[in-house]
C-alpha cells in the first residue's frame, strides 16, 4: 500500500515538472523545438550571481541576459556545443553545472567511486573478521570438564 | 588458534577507535570551517572568488559609445593596448559598492593611472549624475546599456575591475569594490610589475 502511494507521489512529482523562471513569453523562442533546446542548454549553465541555480531557474538580471544570448544563438542555428562553449570561454569551468573531467576535477568525479570501493573493502573486512571470530574448538581441559558434567556419558 | 586470541585482544581497541572516528571527523571539519571563516574575515578566502576564465588571455574586442555630457571619449578594445597598463572598471549609478570604491579610483586617476570606465546597464543621465556627485576618474568612458560587453568579459556584477597589461592581456580581475587595501596590496604592485 505505502509502496503504491509513494510511487504515485513520485509519478506526480515527475509529471508536474519544474517551474521555469522564463515566464515572459517575449523571452521565449517561437519555435517550440528550439525553445526546448535552449532550455536544455540553459539548465546546464550556472547562474553566476546566485551560484546554485541554473540560468533557467534564476530571476537574476545576468541569468536573463544569458538566457537571451542562448536563445539568440540557438535561433541563429548554432549547435548546442557551440552555445555552451560561448559561455564556457567567458565564465570558465565554474559556469558548467556538470564540470568537465580533468586533472583538477578528478577528485570531484572520483569521490563516489572511492567511497564505494572503501565501503566494499570495509564490508569485506568485517565479514572476514566475523568468520575468524567463530568459536574455537574445545581445549582438552574443556572437553574433560564437559565430559564430567555430562555425567560420564560421551558428549 | 593463537591468531584468534590476538584478534580478540585487538578488538576492544578497534571498537574504541571506531567510536572516536566521528569525533575526529567533526574535529577536522570544524578546523576547516574555522579556517574558512577566518579567511573570509581577513580577506584571504573569498567563497565567490572564482578566478576569471580570461586571466592571461587577450582582452575581448569591443566598441562602446561615449557618455553624452561626460566630456570623455568612448572606449574600444584598441584603447586597452599601448605603452602602459590600464584598469578597466565596470560601474553603475545604482550600485552601492561602486560608491565605496570611487575614492580609490579617484586616487588612481590623480596618480596618473589610466582608468577606463564602462557604465553597465545604467541610464546615461544617472551615470552622469553619479560622476558629477562623486567625481570622474575615467580617462575614457563607454556606455554598455545592454550589458553585452560585460558578458564578453565574464562579468558577475558591478563593480568589477580588470587590469590589462600594455600587450592587451588581462592580468588581474577583482569582482567587488576596490578597497584601500586592494589598492595598496594588489593594484599598486601589479601596476609596477606590468608597467
Amino acid at each position: 500500500m505505502t509502496r503504491w502511494l509513494s510511487l504515485a507521489v513520485l509519478a506526480c512529482a515527475l509529471a508536474s515538472g519544474p517551474a521555469w523562471a522564463v515566464n515572459d513569453p517575449a523571452d521565449q523562442l517561437p519555435d517550440a523545438a528550439q525553445e526546448e533546446r535552449a532550455r536544455a542548454i540553459g539548465r546546464e549553465l550556472r547562474c553566476m550571481v546566485c551560484q546554485n541555480q541554473s540560468i533557467e531557474d534564476s530571476d537574476a538580471d545576468l541569468a536573463r541576459d544569458l538566457r537571451r544570448i542562448v536563445r539568440e544563438q540557438v535561433a541563429a542555428g548554432k549547435t548546442d556545443a557551440a552555445v555552451t562553449d560561448f559561455v564556457h570561454t567567458r565564465y570558465g569551468d565554474f559556469v558548467l553545472l556538470r564540470p568537465p573531467f580533468k586533472l583538477e576535477t578528478a577528485l570531484l568525479w572520483g569521490t563516489p567511486v572511492l567511497a564505494l570501493a572503501g565501503g566494499m573493502l570495509l564490508i569485506r573486512g568485517m565479514r572476514r573478521r566475523r568468520v575468524a571470530e567463530a568459536p574455537a574448538e574445545l581445549s582438552p581441559d574443556e572437553s574433560a570438564r564437559l565430559a564430567r558434567l555430562a555425567g560420564g556419558r560421551d558428549p | 588458534m593463537s591468531d584468534d586470541k590476538r584478534g580478540s585482544a585487538a578488538n576492544p581497541w578497534r571498537r574504541r577507535s571506531l567510536l572516536l572516528a566521528p569525533v575526529a571527523v567533526a574535529g577536522v571539519a570544524g578546523a576547516g570551517f574555522y579556517a574558512m571563516l577566518r579567511g573570509m574575515g581577513t580577506g584571504d578566502y573569498d567563497p565567490r572568488g572564482v578566478p576569471s576564465a580570461l586571466l592571461g588571455k587577450p582582452a575581448p574586442e569591443f566598441t562602446l559609445p561615449p557618455l553624452e555630457g561626460a566630456e570623455r571619449p568612448g572606449v574600444t578594445g584598441a584603447d586597452l593596448r599601448g605603452t602602459r597598463p590600464v584598469l578597466l572598471n565596470f560601474f553603475a549609478s545604482w550600485c552601492v559598492p561602486c560608491v565605496i570604491e570611487h575614492p580609490q579610483l579617484m586616487t588612481l586617476m590623480r596618480d596618473g593611472v589610466a582608468v577606463l570606465g564602462i557604465a553597465y546597464k545604467d541610464k546615461p543621465e544617472d551615470s552622469l549624475g553619479f560622476l558629477r556627485r562623486h567625481g570622474n576618474p575615467f580617462a575614457r568612458l563607454g556606455v554598455d546599456q545592454p550589458g553585452r560587453v560585460a558578458i564578453d568579459y565574464g562579468l558577475y556584477g558591478v563593480p568589477e575591475t580588470y587590469l590589462i597589461d600594455p600587450g592587451g592581456i588581462i592580468r588581474w580581475r577583482w569582482a567587488g569594490p576596490v578597497t584601500p587595501e586592494i589598492l595598496t596590496q594588489q593594484i599598486v604592485p601589479l601596476l609596477r610589475r606590468t608597467a
